[in-house]
């Protein structure tokens, strides 16, 4: 198998047979093979063999940056729903300013969508951070849901395909780990476009060479006449 | 997950423009497909897709006693289920209010236009009628569940064969259908709701845009004859409203059913 | 003598035909088709999601909850909707027979759902619902150690044949119909049988020799839908 080559396996399959290899990510070694653990793309560099997956729910993990919606308030913070098993918690605290204990709601209300890091998972639960740059209440725009497994080819190689796709459609975009991905424009038209070139990555997220084949997908969007 | 508000608010302000984020007109529904004959143990079988929104629908028929106040009719029977598989929002148990509205909505709509010929479903007065029972079923939910599973009751009982009784042993021979259709009325009614989002009226919603549905009036007619009308959800809805909703029922109407006629011949 | 099958199939041959598609319903996390001959079962996944009621999680495992049943108008005498007696045992067979392949240890506390459903019904219901349910899963990204295939052997009078339809489930002349739905892993590995009617050890020996074949046979398939999905 050549570093290049991506193909799709199911859980299982035999991805390589060798001594030399060594299991990685959604794979165990069964005597001399690497067998996958899960459905996905295998890839195999410096004999290190892995799956990467192509679905799958969302597994929250520390640092990440995610956008989540209140789903319940009580007295000293905010219950989010992250897309993940558990739901995360924003504190009191968390906000740069006073907050009075009956005044939570004038802050973030039930349903709001926010930009939060998830700071620490513990056994209480998960706990969400917005302060930092970039996190906090998305006062508008457009929120769309990918997979979260197709969230690195979204973003790209040194977050290059989401600034190609930024360029081309003058969007802001914040691409949540979770899935989640805020999009916020001058005109709702832009924000469709940006909608509809991240939903092209997503399904096309198996195959190599993508920034080009994405580059080509918005020279025929634009010789239509959109913009 | 439901759609966030501010999505939610940029579906309306685009809505205010006459415009939807799939490019559709107000009034007009996504790509509709309908495929007939898909259980071969149904007397009738549906699937409709309205996009990605998808429901079956099947056919089934029994002999068995008439309603007292009916003796000469037969019985007509419509069930709803809207399956956990189709929508992470179902649950398990049995069926609740929405699941229940559809049956019954969709029953009127079959009933009181009298699309059925019940009449000729009678085998013995007062004694042995034929019951139909129509199922219902949601197998992927993009919204408009309610618009999907009319067709596919239309569909589906112009699709059904009766089949062989036998007197004798007063025994339903079923696989062995009769080339006798349902009796139908040649005057098809057709069920189509239209949801008021801000103040636009819309029809077929996708799901993002059935959570933002304030009220919706759901039509059953033919040709611009009503026969049945519910109206859903807590908003009130006023008289121009209600007029407006009347006068695209009578469009909308004529382009699905044109759309959708070579199927349910 | 050899049992000459009404249809015209071989003893060990399988219904035609076999269709398998991956992806069929857009709002699950995993979903697929799987026909068999006249049989047509639909599995839908979610989750790993959490668990409720909260008294059924399990600290160590997650749980893996199996939900078939059959569409009302799927069989010739509609079925009143609703959970069955026999609904829930098979449900609990194809748990039974998905849970030694799924890695639910990586799930404390957390459920994942199977929803099966029968389109239409000729036979081997459970095994076209296991089959679909296990491609389901493998696309939902749940860790699995393998696939599971599943496929009926049975006897017809006194010949062993596999993948009964329901004109022959319903044989009763000579030794009448035996039907043995067994599910296996690709390497061999039995994770559900279950058996009625009457043969002896050595046929039932051969049998289920017989299945390992033709599971291998559904395991191919099952594996060419779920590559054909993920290259679409």
């Amino acid at each position: 198998m050549s570093e290049n080559t991506r193909k799709i396996i199911i859980p299982g399959e035999i991805i390589v047979k060798g001594e030399e290899f060594l299991p990685g990510d959604g794979t165990e070694k069964r005597g001399q093979e690497i067998v996958a653990l899960r459905y996905g793309l295998a890839e195999e560099s410096n004999k290190l063999v892995k799956v990467i997956p192509l679905s799958g729910v969302y597994q929250p993990r520390r640092g990440n940056v995610v956008i989540g919606q209140v789903e319940n308030i009580n007295f000293n913070g905010w219950f989010l729903n992250i897309g993940a098993v558990d739901n995360g918690f924003l504190s009191l605290m968390e906000v740069p300013r006073y907050v009075n204990k009956d005044g939570l709601e004038e802050v973030m209300k039930i349903g709001d969508s926010v930009v939060v890091k998830i700071w620490s998972i513990n056994k209480r639960g998960i706990d969400l951070s917005i302060k930092s740059r970039g996190l906090g209440k998305i006062e508008e725009g457009l929120i769309i849901k990918v997979n979260p497994n197709k969230v690195p080819r979204i973003i790209g190689k040194e977050g290059s395909m989401i600034k190609m796709i930024k360029d081309e459609t003058g969007c802001n975009i914040t691409v949540g780990q979770n899935g989640l991905i805020w999009i916020k424009g001058d005109k709702i038209e832009n924000e469709l476009y940006a909608k509809k070139a991240i939903l092209f990555v997503a399904e096309k997220s198996f195959i190599s060479g993508l920034t080009d084949e994405v580059k080509k997908w918005f020279e025929s969007e634009n010789k239509g006449g959109k913009k | 997950m439901i759609t966030s508000k501010i999505t939610g608010d940029r579906i309306k302000s685009y809505l205010e423009q006459g415009k939807r984020f799939d490019n559709r007109k107000l009034e007009e529904f996504r790509k509709i497909e309908i495929e007939t004959g898909i259980s071969k143990n149904a007397e009738g079988s549906a699937r409709v897709k309205l996009g990605d929104t998808e429901v079956l629908v099947g056919i089934k028929m029994n002999v068995g006693e008439p309603y007292p106040d009916s003796p000469d009719k037969g019985n007509l029977m419509v069930t709803a289920e809207l399956l956990p598989l189709s929508s992470e929002r179902f649950e398990n148990g049995p069926p609740r209010f929405p699941a229940i509205e559809l049956g019954r909505v969709l029953d009127r709509c079959v009933r009181e236009s009298k699309f059925i010929d019940v009449e000729k479903l009678c085998i013995k007065k007062g004694e042995k009628v034929w019951t139909i029972f129509i199922d219902v079923y949601s197998i992927n939910d993009d919204g408009n569940l309610l618009d999907a599973a009319g067709m596919g009751i239309i569909a589906a009982l112009k699709n059904a064969k009766i089949p062989k009784y036998d007197e004798k042993e007063e025994k339903v021979l079923y696989g062995e259908l009769t080339n006798t259709s349902i009796p139908l009325s040649k005057d098809t009614p057709l069920s189509l709701t239209y949801h008021k989002i801000g103040n636009s009226i819309v029809v077929d919603p996708t799901r993002e845009e059935e959570d933002l549905s304030e009220a919706r009036v759901t039509i059953g007619s033919n040709n611009g004859i009503i026969s049945s009308m519910q109206k859903g959800e807590e908003t009130a809805l006023t008289i121009e409203e209600i007029n407006r909703i009347l006068d695209t029922n009578e469009k909308v109407w004529k382009e699905v059913f044109k759309n959708i006629e070579k199927h349910i011949k | 003598m050899v049992f000459k099958r009404e249809d015209g199939r071989k003893p060990e041959e399988l219904r035609k035909p076999i269709n398998a598609k991956v992806g069929i319903i857009p709002n699950a996390d995993g979903s697929a088709m799987y026909q068999s001959g006249e049989t047509i079962a639909i599995a839908a996944v979610y989750g790993p999601k959490e668990h409720h009621p909260r008294n059924q999680r399990n600290p160590r495992k997650g749980t893996l909850r199996c939900n078939y049943n059959m569409l009302s108008f799927s069989v010739t005498d509609r079925i009143r909707p609703g959970p069955s007696r026999r609904s829930t045992e098979i449900s609990k067979i194809t748990e039974w027979a998905l849970t030694p392949v799924v890695m639910l240890e990586k799930y404390p506390n957390m459920v994942i759902d199977v929803h099966i459903h029968m389109i239409q019904a000729d036979a081997g219901t459970r095994c076209a619902g296991i089959n679909a349910a296990a491609m389901a899963l493998a696309h939902a990204g749940i860790p699995m150690k393998n696939l599971v295939s599943s496929v009926a052997a049975g006897k017809l009078d006194k010949t062993v044949v596999l993948d009964l339809d329901k004109h022959e489930e319903d044989f009763e002349e000579g030794e009448g119909s035996t039907d043995i739905p067994i599910t296996m892993t690709p390497d061999g590995e039995i994770t559900h049988i279950q058996l009625d009617g009457k043969i002896t050890s050595k046929q039932l020996k051969e049998a289920i020799e017989m299945a390992k074949k033709a599971s291998k046979e559904i395991y191919e398939i099952q594996k060419k839908a779920l590559k054909e999905v993920g290259e679409k």
